[in-house]
């Protein structure tokens, strides 16, 4: 799409829709936001980049392939899942601790871990729907 | 085939048979408490909540069945380690062969049913694997799909003959099974006995599923040694004895095994002789070994029983011997054609001595071990009825056995030397100490029976309930054994120099007959084609068709529901004037994606349905649920905008009729889920698990936003299994997009 005022507007709504998205993902725990909501918002910045530039801009720009972020995501939700179990607890189970009075837990490396998931996820649809249909 | 190399073997293949060995050595320091009368058992708890144990147990009748499969596994995988030297997958076969025996040496010693069951899965993968070893013939992976058929669905059927032996008896313990008073009296006998039956002849070869067995020669010599004389095939045999105390002794059990085994020792013998390849005519006496014991089981005395024991250990030692003898010939020759072959004694000395050993036994000549076995069985017969028909069918078999004795190990070795594919060689030591080994051990056995009559006496009266075990001896007085052994030995000489017209004779009968293997083939190829049939009428390949599938079914499902249940419906119309403003949006968004000329309407329609109903979850206080039904419906707004704005124009091409068809299915699923949810608002609202969430989400798992805590949290595993399928979902479309480029684009 060669649109003058999409690009220019794009690269200033898809680095407000990141920050805000991270935002979104680490308020979550007491307000309304989440590692769910964080993905779809940066995912949904990135298609905007994607639709201003073309999506082989927004690959140079993400440097890795979306896949292989998911792929993270899952592994880091999986690693937060397992971690309880080497403590002693049950998988999936919530674990505390607490580092310079910041509250710190497996839950968000979990919220990270689905964050990159569904990120990565619905970026690969876009990218491939983008690129088949072109 | 198998090809001359000059590459030697190094030490360290060596090693697969000095670890069979060890097993041997380990199971032989079991053995003075075995015959002490005792059993050894071991075990740990596997599924404590369903009472299943991986427990073993070690008993006259598993310890002779564990020492014939670690012994002999010892000299086969010795065998190997020359025979397949140079090969290309040479580490492959030793890690099945290895497999094999330890799934092998499971199955006997397992004191669990189902512990023993999964080891007999094991059996039947790892002996696939071995079958279609030479995996580019065609021949070889289809032979060995059918005995992984065969085998696999007897296996089924055992599955649920153990269950209900568990139901039955209350236990999955062996040991408690066999301690316990048997179950030919519940009603449930008859059910097991067929699946317990099926299961074991299936496995065993027994008729009428004996004809995979021949077809498994297509695996390489070593397996057919192993695969066919101590182990596999004997697994069927195994399982009937060990289930003999709580099965046997009813007129069905006593009916099917001796009319089975007579049917397939009977046959398979006279199959046998007419083989002029000398693997395949051992194949077809393995059969006959197997519908003998499986004979011998049918009764329920020390004679029918020590007969059964005592000539399953003379079959495993000869049998092995022989093929690994026929191996031999083989690679030194370039040919196991009985025809072709002959003087071969003068080139390879030594295989022709370990071949005399062991056909002298399987001939059933004094003073080997096959003489006491054949003296035995025809003592045996007597106590099974009709005593008249069975010795005369063991008679024949056995003097059929005799003659093809004398084909394999006198033919190739005697008379004028024959030109064969390349000049005769002797084989390697490692070739040649297993089958010289077994042999003489046939030959020691037979002089020293003292030494093996002890576990014989305990298998017999350990493992089969019986007062005393029949002994074994060299002579026994003239008796009506001594008589028909005699018998055996001339009918069998008739048979062996009139050969040439007995396989003429043989071959007209037998065309007259159905063929089996055959039939197997037809019945695959109709099930192939009914499972294309099914396919072709399920996946049509037409998105609109499994539309209409999916939905028709739920329409109907959900209609269903409302008309059978009658939930009460409470029409509520007091609603704040935004709630009317809003409802208004979506219905409209709803019939404007009815618009049949745009699809850009129709995204759109379906857009503002979306916000709609985000519009709703916000009113409502669920900011959560509201921001990501808004970020989705942006989402599929613009993935279906990708996709459909590139498709040609909307032209309608469903008949008149379709369109009814697709309007009444969307108007039934539309009523329906009104009419449903309608219903569940009728209904007070059950707060438990709300009121739950709201106490406890800050004390247990300190956040205030519920929905978060519940998704990262409480429900993490949840979310987890959703991370996986969301992954999964666009790598499976990216998957099937790309497919649809040109080659070369993909990345």
């Amino acid at each position: 799409m060669n649109s003058l005022i999409l690009s220019t507007g794009a690269r200033l709504l898809t680095a407000l829709f990141m920050v805000f998205s991270l935002y979104v993902l680490l308020r979550g725990h007491n307000a309304p936001g989440g590692g769910f909501i964080g993905g779809l918002i940066a995912a949904c910045g990135l298609t905007i980049h994607a639709f201003a530039g073309g999506v082989a801009e927004t690959r140079k720009a993400l440097k890795t392939d979306p896949r292989n972020i998911a792929a993270l995501g899952l592994v880091a939700a999986l690693i937060a899942g397992l971690l309880p179990a080497f403590a002693g607890t049950e998988p999936f189970s919530g674990l505390w601790g607490e580092i310079a009075g910041l509250k710190l837990s497996n839950i968000l490396l979990f919220d990270i871990g689905v964050y990159l998931a569904v990120f990565g996820g619905i970026l690969t649809l876009v990218f491939a729907l983008e690129d088949t249909l072109k | 085939m198998i090809t001359e190399t000059t590459s030697r073997p190094g030490i360290w293949s060596l090693l697969p048979a000095l670890f069979a060995a060890s097993l041997f050595g380990a199971l032989l320091l079991a053995l003075p408490a075995v015959l002490a009368g005792g059993t050894v058992q071991f075990g740990w708890d596997w599924l404590p909540a369903l009472g299943i144990r991986l427990s073993f147990l070690i008993d006259g009748l598993s310890l002779t069945f564990a020492l014939l499969i670690s012994g002999i596994g010892s000299a086969v995988l010795l065998y190997a380690s020359s025979y397949l030297a140079g090969h290309p997958h040479y580490l492959r076969f030793f890690l099945f062969l290895t497999s094999f025996m330890l799934s092998m040496l499971g199955l006997v010693l397992a004191a669990d049913l189902i512990a023993l069951f999964v080891f007999w899965e094991l059996t039947s993968v790892t002996s696939y694997l071995l079958i279609g070893f030479v995996h580019d013939d065609p021949r070889a992976r289809r032979n060995a799909l059918q005995a992984m058929l065969v085998t696999g669905a007897g296996g089924l059927a055992l599955l649920a003959g153990f269950i209900l032996i568990g139901v039955a008896g209350g236990t999955w313990d062996l040991a408690e099974l066999l301690a316990g008073e048997g179950l030919q009296a519940h009603p449930l006998y008859s059910g097991i006995l067929v699946l317990i039956l099926l299961g074991a002849f299936t496995k065993s070869a027994q008729f009428p599923f004996h004809f995979w067995l021949p077809n498994a020669m297509s695996a390489p010599t070593p397996v057919s040694a192993y695969l066919h004389s101590a182990t596999m095939v004997k697994a069927g045999i195994y399982l009937l004895a060990r289930l003999h105390p709580t099965l046997s002794g009813t007129a069905a059990w006593e009916v099917t095994l001796t009319c089975a085994g007579l049917m397939t020792a009977v046959m398979a013998s006279l199959l046998a002789i007419r083989q002029t390849d000398l693997k395949t005519a051992l194949a077809y006496t393995t059969l006959m070994a197997l519908g003998t014991i499986t004979l011998f089981l049918a009764g329920d005395t020390p004679y029918a029983l020590t007969a059964a024991v005592t000539f399953l250990i003379v079959h495993s030692l000869y049998k092995a011997a022989l093929f690994m003898v026929v191996g031999n010939i083989d690679h030194g020759t370039g040919t196991r054609d009985a025809e072709s072959l002959g003087g071969l004694a003068r080139k390879m000395p030594l295989t022709a001595v370990a071949a005399g050993l062991a056909a002298l036994s399987m001939a059933g000549l004094p003073p080997f071990l096959g003489w006491m076995g054949k003296e035995l069985l025809y003592a045996g017969a007597q106590d099974l009825s009709p005593a008249a028909l069975i010795t005369g069918g063991v008679l024949i078999a056995n003097a059929l056995m005799f003659a093809v004795a004398a084909i394999v190990a006198l033919a190739p070795f005697y008379g004028p030397l024959k030109r064969t594919p390349h000049a005769p060689h002797e084989a390697d030591w490692r070739m040649l100490a297993g089958p010289l080994l077994l042999g003489a051990l046939g030959l020691l056995a037979g002089l020293l029976a003292s030494g093996v009559q002890p576990l014989v006496d305990q298998t017999v009266t350990g493992s089969f309930a019986q007062s005393k075990a029949a002994g074994l001896h060299l002579w026994a007085g003239f008796n009506l054994p001594l008589l028909l052994s005699a018998l055996t030995f001339l009918l069998g000489t008739v048979f062996y120099l009139n050969r040439s017209r007995l396989r003429l004779v043989l071959g007209a009968l037998l065309e007259r007959l159905p063929v089996f293997d055959r039939s197997w083939d037809r019945l695959l190829d109709r099930f192939r084609g009914f499972a294309g049939w099914q396919a072709e009428l399920i996946q049509t390949g037409k998105l609109s068709h499994y539309l209409t599938v999916t939905f028709a079914v739920v329409g109907a499902v959900l209609l269903a529901t409302v008309v059978l249940r009658l939930p009460q419906v409470r029409f509520d119309l007091s609603a704040p004037v935004v709630m009317w403003i809003i409802a208004a949006a979506i219905a409209g968004g709803a019939i404007f994606t009815l618009n049949p000329h745009s699809r850009l309407a129709n995204i759109a329609g379906i857009g503002t349905v979306g916000i709609g109903v985000a519009l709703v979850f916000i009113l409502f206080g669920a900011p959560d649920v509201a921001t990501t039904q808004l970020m989705v419906e942006t989402l599929s707004a613009v993935l279906f905008g990708i996709a459909m704005l590139r498709l040609p124009g909307i032209r309608e091409r469903r008949s008149g009729r379709r369109q009814l068809v697709h309007g009444a299915i969307a108007v039934s699923v539309g009523l329906s889920v009104t009419l449903i949810i309608l219903a569940i608002a009728a209904h007070p609202l059950d707060r438990n698990l709300t009121t739950f969430f709201e106490e406890n989400s800050y004390l247990l798992a300190h956040g205030l936003n519920i929905v978060n805590v519940i998704l990262v949290d409480f429900r993490a595993f949840d979310t987890f299994g959703e991370l996986t399928v969301v992954l999964l979902a666009s790598i499976g479309a990216y998957a099937l997009l790309k497919r649809r480029l040109p080659r070369g684009e993909a990345d």
